[in-house]
């Protein structure tokens, strides 16, 4: 029963969670452009901008849901359903740290605990194939919106799709299989356990940094780029190119089955971050050793962050920026003072023995500790997502699918005949 | 529980395949599989074949699917017609059918064996280094034999597809 209600619980927060990640990723994708083409972005709704997310979601919700009369009804209606779950899943078998115990402690009379766990819902065998077969199955989503629209323009985007995904799966997934050699195994969090360590002193162990020097980097090249195609992101986001296609696949969706479309397409480039950041940059490993002091990056990051909010409460832009900015100062500065102290407690672990709550606040931020380096790795990976869609100009269609089939694909294939037959040799 | 979940997805898998044949629009009977190759992915991974059940899912329910999905979509493929003709299949159809399922189950009644029964969760050697190991050392033939069959096919494919251009 315990693991039922421990389940509960993390699927709860992990949904939770990833659902408010992926409306604040639009946010800062809508900042980043904005930042790139010299404009200042979201800025009426909170500070900077901070509650647009919900105010497009209020938005979203209370658009009026129509249903144009000249689609299939069902697979119209089922093809935003199908998106949205198949790019939800996959997230299930993600682990996003090291291991979770929380010693028994006294809730209003009632014990609970000792917690023993993992951070991640599951750890499958197979989870790497897992991804590879569910994000497969998103394909359906935008191939039927695009079929079930009856509208030539819906039609096209999805084929387009469809083709596109099939394309770009190959390479994908020849460019997973290359770190699997080396590290053999198929299950992330054994994947991770693999990469930790570093070489002579500094260099991690992560994937990219192992085995002769380009064959993994090239590995990682290809994968970011297959992954690209694979969300439909610039520059390959050939389904949904508006000068052409208009909308693309979901050009004749409104209000919420809209929105389901787009949180689909964010939560898959969340996943393959995640994807990436497990099986290349070694995943909550931090990036260099405990000893130079790794851990203290997230304590200062968190004291800079704090320190800058009140300097600009200070000299506030706008009048109520005066009261709110110094609560996001006072929450960082508070986390940074966590970070810091399980820092300390990392270092001199006697300067807080006897102290009941220092000592579990402490331990508290150092389970915390893997999930920061894993976010930072990923969010990384989404900002380069990003930073290239404020870059790159659209691929022609022909040139989309020539790129995956005479230079993407054959290059994958010999990279992972190099990588193998290094894995044979030693 | 492990029962349950079995009952739950063969029943979807036997739903699926039922929904394929009485569908009448090629869209409808191909979600009809891909529902019945994802169900039986899920048995398989039940009585512990979790790479088979991952190959399922990749190659079957995902690859080759979606190719039937893009092709279907491709030719705008209608509804298919009936033709109301064959008034014989009519009256002898449903007897005929009758006594087929009679027969086969009661031939597939008389090949099990009446003692063993299958227990979920006993069944070990189904991960992905069990499975390449026997690939590679016990069906080492078979396999290369088969890739060697696919790789025919696969030119086959390229001169059929050069003859139409010309």
């Amino acid at each position: 029963m315990n693991f039922f209600i421990l389940t509960i619980i993390k699927a709860a927060l992990v949904a939770f969670i990833l659902l408010t990640a992926l409306a604040y990723l639009q946010w800062l994708e809508r900042k980043v452009l904005a930042h790139i083409q010299l404009r200042v972005g979201p800025r009426r709704v909170g500070p900077h901008g901070l509650l647009q997310p919900l105010a497009d979601v209020v938005k979203l919700i209370t658009k009026e849901d129509m249903i144009p009369s000249h689609v299939s009804k069902v697979f119209y209606m089922l093809a935003p359903f199908i998106a949205v779950m198949f790019a939800l899943i996959p997230i299930a078998v993600i682990p996003f740290g090291g291991d979770l115990n929380i010693p028994a402690f006294n809730l209003g009379g009632m014990t609970i605990g000792p917690i023993h766990s993992t951070m991640e819902l599951t750890d499958l065998n197979i989870g790497v194939l897992f991804i590879l077969g569910i994000s497969g199955m998103g394909v359906y989503g935008v191939a039927l919106a695009g079929w079930a629209s009856n509208n030539k323009y819906s039609l096209l985007g999805g084929l387009r799709s469809s083709a596109q995904m099939i394309s770009y799966e190959l390479p994908m997934a020849l460019a997973i299989a290359t770190p699997l050699l080396a590290l053999n195994s198929l299950s992330f969090r054994t994947i991770v356990n693999a990469q930790a360590g570093y070489m002579f002193g500094f260099i991690p162990r992560w994937t990219i940094f192992q085995g002769p020097f380009p064959f993994m980097f090239i590995a990682f090249l290809l994968f970011i780029i297959a992954a690209f195609a694979e969300t439909n992101r610039v520059p390959f986001d050939l389904p949904e190119a508006e000068n052409e296609l208009v909308a693309g696949f979901h050009t004749e969706y409104g209000s919420m089955k809209f929105a389901a479309f787009f949180m689909a397409e964010y939560c898959n480039m969340v996943t393959v971050s995640c994807v990436a950041t497990l099986l290349f940059l070694g995943g909550w490993q931090p990036p260099f050793p405990a000893v130079y002091g790794s851990s203290l990056v997230p304590a200062l990051l968190f004291i800079g962050a704090g320190l800058i909010s009140f300097m600009h409460a200070a000299s506030p832009a706008r009048p109520f920026d005066r009261y709110t900015l110094p609560v996001v100062g006072l929450v960082s500065l508070g986390l940074g003072g966590l970070f810091a102290g399980a820092a300390a407690f990392e270092m001199f672990p006697d300067m807080v023995k006897g102290n009941a709550f220092l000592t579990g606040s402490a331990a508290a931020a150092g389970m915390m500790m893997p999930i920061v380096w894993f976010c930072a790795k990923a969010l990384v990976i989404l900002f380069v997502y990003i930073w290239i869609r404020g870059t790159l100009p659209r691929f022609r269609y022909d040139q989309l699918m020539s790129f995956a089939w005479t230079f993407l694909f054959p290059v994958a294939l010999i990279n992972l005949f190099l990588v193998a037959l290094w894995v044979a040799l030693t | 529980m492990d029962a349950l979940l079995f009952m739950i997805f063969a029943a979807v898998a036997v739903v699926c395949g039922v929904n394929l044949v009485l569908q009448t629009h090629p869209i409808s009977s191909a979600l009809s599989l891909v529902g019945v190759m994802a169900a039986l992915a899920a048995l398989y991974l039940l009585l512990g074949g979790e790479f088979i059940a991952a190959a399922q899912l990749v190659v079957y329910a995902g690859a080759i699917m979606v190719l039937f999905v893009f092709v279907i979509m491709l030719l705008n493929a209608g509804t298919e017609h009936k033709t109301h003709k064959s008034s014989w299949a009519k009256i002898a159809g449903v007897p005929l059918l009758v006594a087929f399922l009679g027969m086969v189950a009661w031939l597939i009644q008389g090949l099990v064996p009446a003692t063993e029964s299958v227990v979920f969760g006993e069944f070990r050697k189904g991960t992905a280094l069990e499975i390449g190991r026997a690939l590679f050392t016990t069906y080492l033939l078979p396999f290369e034999l088969t890739s060697v069959l696919i790789l025919i096919a696969i030119l086959g494919a390229i001169v059929l597809a050069r003859k139409e251009i010309e």
